[in-house]
């Protein structure tokens, strides 16, 4: 049976079905245009940093106190994460090893997976977490409370002073505190070989780095130099763009350890590819 | 009960030159998205005078002082500060003409991670440079002892109350010798009485440093206590502009809402 619509109420679908292809139509157009703004406003960013990075008036002051917030106030958490890591490492691998009569090898290997990987990664993770989040925070809060403005007004360069400052600081700090925690990892390690076993901390070093050559260090290190710039690129980019209210402190601090979490793992995929293809 | 009061040494008068415009502002526009806040608004600020700025919230009040000292670029129209045109100056150019503008922003907007001291010596430093260490302290304790609070040089701002986080701003504001002083919203947030010593320290300052100010406000007895004038915003343009009598003995109704 052929149904018959009367002409207003097809009018009436026709101008729904209408409207809703609009909205959607405009919904998908914000979206987009949101996307493209953003990914502008981050170039944007970067250009600036990488402008004012080459200016003659470096603030070295407020970049020394930044080395100082970022790597020795991490100092405490990076040994325990550190410390840790080289023990759980050595707990968990011992027993394979010693199956296949290999409990010798365990110093370099746990020295190896530290150096080469589970250091940087897990250092730069626990550093987005705390120095990515930070920056967010208060930058942020800076932005809400007009700080920001006031020190426009001084003819003080907000981007050279907050930014151009933290993400150097990151950048060389990271890498430092990923030594760092190589080491402490390597300590962690001996500690957990001596629960089972009896083993000097002089000879349990000179086995893990009998192990390692010059060359493991090297990708390690590189990648971390970007991990710290990611760290704080990011950091800095969400807190200086923030949004007004209280609410946009807690989303840009938020936003700030995930998405550079998220950088840090993208980065080293890209270093283990490149250093796999250099078969460094 | 007497309330405490900050005492300048400070001359009766000043002298306002209705031949001498320092901010000349012509057919300013600024919008945001689709929304326009400043619609060809144009105005004068005079050498000596105090200039209230009266209006909703939402009346481009902010944004034009914004506007003035090149936080916010305007649409179109033209904003001369002392015969520069701020709308077209390069950053550093701009920066040399903020040497001469001082501006309270309506929180404070005090570094919370320094000291009251050096939340002073931080514009010192950049826009002071002749100045010897010896020098910045010797005008850091003159600016607290005139917004009356010598004590607070080492205290951080979250040991401060809101009132004497405005002080501290207004020091940070005049500690550079502006020649114009941009007000925004100066006693929004505080109790009657501090609101009335706030005001009594912007006529203080005007006296004593011979500035010319713009004073965004809501605060009817901020505008009776400081304005020379005053000019009343709406929906972006100047719908009001005269002396506070006018606006006392005005009949008409959007002028009657805020003076009550």
């Amino acid at each position: 049976m052929k149904i018959k619509i009367p002409v207003s109420k097809a009018k009436q679908i026709v101008i729904h079905h209408t409207l809703k292809l609009s909205e959607k139509t405009i919904e998908k157009t914000e979206i987009a245009n949101n996307f493209l703004t953003d990914f502008a406003d981050v170039i944007l960013f970067i250009t600036h940093f990488i402008k004012e990075t080459f200016t003659r008036k470096f603030e070295l002051r407020e970049f020394l106190h930044q080395c100082f917030v970022i790597g020795y106030k991490s100092l405490p958490l990076i040994t325990v994460t550190g410390t840790i890591m080289g023990f759980v490492l050595t707990i968990q691998s011992r027993p394979v090893l010693v199956s296949f009569g290999a409990v010798t090898m365990l110093p370099g290997m746990v020295a190896v997976s530290l150096i080469r990987e589970m250091g940087p990664v897990i250092t730069a993770l626990i550093c987005a977490g705390k120095i990515a989040s930070g920056m967010g925070a208060e930058l942020g809060s800076m932005k809400v409370t007009e700080q920001i403005e006031a020190m426009e007004v001084s003819s003080t360069n907000p981007m050279r002073y907050l930014v151009v400052t933290r993400v150097w600081a990151a950048t060389l700090m990271i890498p430092l505190l990923v030594l760092y925690a190589d080491a402490m990892g390597i300590l962690g390690s001996w500690m957990g070989a001596n629960l089972k076993g009896d083993v000097t901390l002089t000879l349990f070093f000179s086995q893990a780095f009998s192990h390692i050559d010059f060359i493991d260090f090297i990708p390690a290190i590189i990648k971390t130099f970007f991990f710290g710039i990611v760290i704080g690129l990011v950091g800095t980019y969400k807190g200086y763009n923030a949004g007004r209210g209280t609410e946009s402190v807690g989303k840009a601090a938020n936003s700030a350890v995930v998405l550079a979490s998220l950088l840090v793992l993208i980065v080293d995929m890209i270093a283990v590819q490149i250093t796999d293809m250099l078969v460094l | 009960m007497k309330t405490e009061q900050t005492e300048l040494p400070v001359e009766d008068t000043v002298q306002i030159d209705p031949n001498d415009p320092i901010i000349e502002i012509t057919k300013l526009c600024k919008s945001f998205g689709t929304q326009q806040v400043l619609k060809d608004l144009s105005l004068k600020l005079y050498n000596g005078e105090n200039l209230v700025v009266l209006g909703k919230s939402g009346s481009g009040k902010s944004v034009l002082i914004k506007c003035i000292v090149g936080l916010l670029r305007s649409d179109s129209g033209t904003i001369q500060v002392f015969n520069h045109d701020v709308t077209a100056l390069t950053v550093k150019e701009l920066g040399k003409v903020r040497q001469e503008i001082g501006f309270l922003f309506q929180s404070g907007a005090l570094y919370d991670s320094m000291t009251v001291k050096q939340n002073l010596e931080f514009p010192l430093i950049r826009l002071k440079t002749e100045l010897s260490e010896k020098d910045r302290n010797v005008k850091i304790e003159e600016v607290l002892e005139n917004v009356g609070l010598s004590d607070a040089l080492y205290k951080m701002p979250s040991q401060l109350s809101g009132g004497m986080r405005k002080r501290i701003s207004l020091a940070r504001t005049i500690v550079v010798d502006p020649k114009i002083i941009l007000y925004d919203e100066p006693t929004t947030g505080l109790d009657p009485v501090t609101s009335d010593e706030i005001s009594v320290l912007i006529n203080d300052i005007q006296k004593k440093y011979k500035t010319s100010s713009i004073i965004i406000t809501h605060d009817i007895e901020c505008a009776r206590a400081t304005a020379d004038r005053l000019i009343m915003l709406q929906n972006g343009q100047i719908y009001a502009d005269g002396d506070i009598d006018g606006y006392e003995n005005s009949k008409d109704k959007v002028i009657k809402a805020f003076f009550k």
